[in-house]
């Protein structure tokens, strides 16, 4: 066993990095006092009780079964107690309730399963990050992997690419969801908070030292629910106007991709790292799926046959079904790579090379999968009209 | 007063299939909802043991994600509704006749249905699991839009809980029927045994909440097959509206759960404290309380979804507030305990053990009550703790400790006391053991309903793995106790324990098939002498 796992025998709620998270420990430090002190008082009468007046030591049983006063006593005191309790606890949602004043907003966003963040408001306006857990958890955590998790740090809490935070800064950060429910929760920033499908939640945080801080999603959400964590890399205010410049630098590149031209070797290799990242969740490591819950990769006509090339694309841009859409996510020259890759791997010979432009183009064909498909139209105008 | 029991001249039962199939006897059909529920709890054990294999270590060994989250969500609903309800029935059924002095239950027929129901409805849960997309994954709250996804399991799953609350209802009716009608003369509401009180109050519980949840899960299955859009944003649906229509019937249906436990224990402390129970209208009335305010704080199970201050604030509030009446009944029972002259037999041990451990569950309730705070607790293993030492040390030890007190009266055998104290004990620590290490992995952040987790949570799943192993075995332990006494033993008296009172235990044991054919006649004296 590892150092590491040996150091955190960790007993109790963590304190966190924010004023709020703070308080919260405290409020959860003062109740947990409160409760473990009655525990004792009224478990010590009655062990005193059950020592004392057993018949074995000749205890003869009284006869009396009712007290008003002791009971009136036994009814205020609680109550005292929990008003005590309600006063410190009211004040503390108050405060965690005002959002206001905010000086950048973010959105989670939770989807089947990984968390996108957009940068609405402040510095960093217009950065979109894709937070995946990180290659090297997927590759452990495979079953019979063969690796051991415990020669591993960060097992399941690392992603391939956090999002970043300014110190001492007031920032909102709004929760939705794309498909089902997800939860975002970061303990050390001292909440969770439920990501919906058609509504925002927000709530916000002020982190008070620079720092690594992980959390993972709290709400069942499918098989992937133990694998969406979060990391949020907490910098300095110069650091991370310093990021920002260069994230948004490498966002418009990244854009423009439909003119890249790689060889099928390159195709390969990039479309391998695109599908760990994206695929490999759902559909394994050997793209065989998982029987009745996610199709095989591996033999399916849309992967091999010449006719489906276009379908293969759509897919992946457009989605079906429980698939998400990740036209908006990956880029050409990545879309492109991943069908190459998984037309060419597990058995699945075609020999194709996909190639940006062919993706940049199919971007602009009407979608085939949900051609003639009438109960998706009708959703998609239910949506509009919302 | 064995003068009340004349009854078993005519103990004339029909044999074999006809007895069990067709039975319309309370006690029969009693029998039947134990036997069926111990059963149902070691189906659901077994998965239990599934879920703790896999968490024994980081890493995935045993099964898939998808398969682990079926595990956890039909474990849930197999323990809740196949085997802690049940039982809890099953005791109704067996001795609320026998307290009140009653010949049967108010509606014999309709027993027999409410019974025979429940196989057919987890026969058709348990076939989920074969299915093609596997069986319901979505954990047993049901929450749109992941319950969805599910596969062809889904009209299964909404159509088993249908049935399942069905059988609930047509159970509560009967109880209440029985209750406020076939009482023996001379008995007022206020003389009833604290088991019929809490088991009254648990039928409204579920009349009023039972169909809550029949509307919620028929509202998931049009959205599934016939287009509505009441939990879909897409439609102009709410998917939050689903939690608030479940929780409206789901708090409730913890005390449902619970209430039965507290009348069990109400009964068992004073008869081996041989005293009589302390503050019985306090109790009457904190069991009342407790229900009236239990669908009043359902929206404690959702302080995270974005509620408003105002909502947060008031179910804060009003859950808190429950820790009151709770607290009176647990001074209640050391009140009564307080200068007995006690004795420790296994029902004693159970329920002693049973208002530590519920109690220690009840504090870690009241700290989940403070919403704030619930923002870090919220969905993760400190709540998983919470309901199992609510449920497990809470509920299904109090079911134990009404087998062993009961059971002298249902085989007219006594149990072997010292296997029964062997079970009492190795339950006692395995189930700590157990459950009291997932407090802190909930608190140092470990979410539920994971199949894999990081390695700062390794050694503690460890611990709690080894415990759970260990309790599973030991429920193993219980059922050998049963089969022993069921077969043979000590004969056990009329009163089978000293300090007992109480009308069950003026009949001969076994009891005859058909009691109380004449009611007893309670005069004021009678009743003083028995309670």
């Amino acid at each position: 066993m590892p150092l590491t796992a040996l150091a955190d025998w960790t007993l109790n709620m963590r304190e966190g990095a924010t004023p709020i998270s703070q308080e919260i420990y405290s409020m959860h430090m003062v109740t947990l006092w409160v409760v473990t002190i009655i525990g004792i008082l009224v478990f010590a009468v009655m062990f005193w009780s059950i020592f004392h007046h057993r018949k074995s030591r000749g205890a003869k049983a009284a006869k009396f079964s009712h007290s008003t006063t002791v009971e009136i006593i036994w009814t205020i005191i609680p109550t005292a107690i929990i008003i005590a309790l309600a006063i410190p606890a009211t004040k503390l949602l108050i405060k965690m309730d005002d959002t206001s004043e905010s000086a950048i907003t973010i959105k989670a966003t939770g989807s089947q399963w990984k968390w996108k963040y957009d940068y609405l408001d402040g510095v960093g306006e217009g950065i979109t990050i894709y937070s995946n857990l990180d290659d090297k958890s997927k590759e452990v955590g495979q079953r019979d992997s063969g690796l051991d998790p415990m020669e591993y740090e960060n097992y399941l809490m690392d992603v391939d690419e956090p999002i970043v935070l300014p110190v001492g800064t007031k920032i909102r950060i709004l929760t939705t969801a794309q498909d089902v429910i997800h939860a975002w929760w970061v303990p050390d920033l001292g909440w969770k908070r439920d990501a919906i499908p058609g509504f925002i939640n927000d709530n916000w945080a002020v982190i008070e030292k620079p720092g690594t801080y992980r959390g993972k999603c709290a709400e069942i959400c499918g098989a992937g629910h133990g694998y969406m964590p979060i990391v949020v890399k907490a910098v300095s205010m110069d650091d991370y106007t310093a990021w920002v410049d260069e994230k948004i630098i490498a966002q418009e590149a990244s854009k423009n991709t439909s003119d890249i031209v790689l060889t099928m070797e390159e195709l390969m290799t990039k479309g391998q790292q695109v599908y760990k990242a994206q695929c490999l969740v759902c559909h394994q490591a050997n793209g065989e799926g998982m029987k009745g819950a996610f199709p095989a990769i591996a033999g399916s006509s849309v992967a091999i046959e010449a006719d489906n090339r276009l379908r293969h694309v759509h897919q992946i841009i457009f989605g079906k079904g429980l698939m998400p859409a990740f036209g908006e996510q990956l880029s050409d020259v990545d879309i492109a790579s991943v069908v190459t890759f998984t037309r060419n791997n597990w058995g699945n010979n075609t020999g194709d090379i996909i190639q940006a432009k062919e993706v940049s183009e199919a971007r602009n064909k009407p979608n085939v999968i949900t051609a003639g498909d009438s109960s998706k139209g009708k959703i998609d105008s239910l949506a509009k009209a919302k | 007063m064995s003068t009340l029991a004349h009854d078993d001249h005519h103990d004339h039962k029909p044999t074999g299939f006809k007895r069990w199939f067709f039975s319309t006897n309370h006690k029969d059909i009693g029998t039947l909802y134990l036997i069926f529920a111990l059963t149902m709890f070691f189906v659901g054990g077994a998965m239990a043991m599934i879920i703790r294999a896999e968490l024994f270590q980081p890493g995935l060994q045993f099964v898939d994600p998808q398969f682990y989250n079926s595990m956890v969500t039909v474990h849930a609903l197999i323990m809740i509704f196949g085997a802690v309800m049940p039982a809890g029935v099953g005791l109704a059924n067996w001795m609320i006749p026998l307290m009140i002095g009653a010949p049967d239950m108010a509606l014999p027929r309709m027993n027999n249905m409410s019974f025979w129901i429940l196989p057919f409805a987890f026969a058709l849960l348990i076939s989920t699991l074969f299915m093609e997309g596997g069986g319901p994954a979505g954990g047993w709250t049901m929450y749109p839009p992941l319950v969805l996804q599910t596969g062809n399991a889904f009209p299964f799953l909404i159509f088993a809980v249908h049935f399942l609350g069905i059988s609930s209802i047509m159970g509560a009716i009967n109880i209440i029927a029985t209750v406020f009608n076939m009482r023996a003369p001379g008995m007022t509401l206020m003389q009833m045994p604290l088991f019929v009180w809490t088991w009254v109050i648990t039928s409204f519980l579920l009349i009023a909440s039972l169909p809550v949840l029949a509307g919620g899960v028929t509202m998931l299955l049009t959205d599934k097959y016939f287009g509505t859009s009441f939990f879909d944003a897409a439609g102009g649906g709410d998917p939050v509206l689903f939690q608030h229509i479940f929780w409206f019937f789901g708090h409730p249906e913890v005390y449902i759960l619970a209430l039965p436990a507290f009348g069990i224990v109400s009964q068992i402390i004073p008869a081996f404290s041989r005293k009589p129970l302390f503050g019985y209208a306090s109790m009457v009335y904190a069991t009342a309380s407790i229900a009236i305010l239990s669908f009043f704080v359902w929206a404690h199970h959702m302080f995270t979804v974005g509620l408003p201050i105002k909502a947060e604030l008031f179910f804060m509030y009003a859950t808190m507030l429950i820790a009151v009446p709770t607290g009176v009944k647990v001074f209640n029972w050391i009140a009564t305990m307080w200068r007995g002259s006690m004795t420790f037999e296994t029902p004693m041990l159970f329920a002693v053990a049973f208002v530590i451990l519920f109690t220690i569950g009840g504090f870690s309730g009241l700290m989940l009550g403070i919403t704030p705070v619930d923002f870090q607790y919220h969905d993760t293993y400190f709540v998983v703790a919470h309901f199992h030492y609510v449920l497990l040390t809470g509920a299904i030890f109090a079911l134990m400790a009404a087998a062993y007190y009961w059971l002298p009266k249902w085989t007219g055998n006594m149990y072997d006391e010292r296997l029964g104290k062997i079970h009492f004990w190795l339950s006692l620590i395995s189930s700590n053991v157990l459950f009291f290490p997932q407090h802190f992995l909930g608190l140092a952040g470990m979410p539920r309903r994971i199949p894999d987790y990081g390695i700062q949570f390794a050694d503690f799943n460890m611990i709690s793995s080894i415990g759970g192993f260990a309790y599973g075995i030991t429920q193993l332990l219980f059922v050998y106790i049963v089969i022993k006494c069921a077969l043979g033993g000590k004969r056990a008296r009329a009163r089978s324990w000293e300090g007992a009172k109480g009308l069950e235990w003026e009949v001969p044991s076994p009891a005859p098939f058909h009691t109380f054919e004449t009611p007893p006649k309670l005069t004021k004296k009678v009743l003083e002498s028995l309670y």
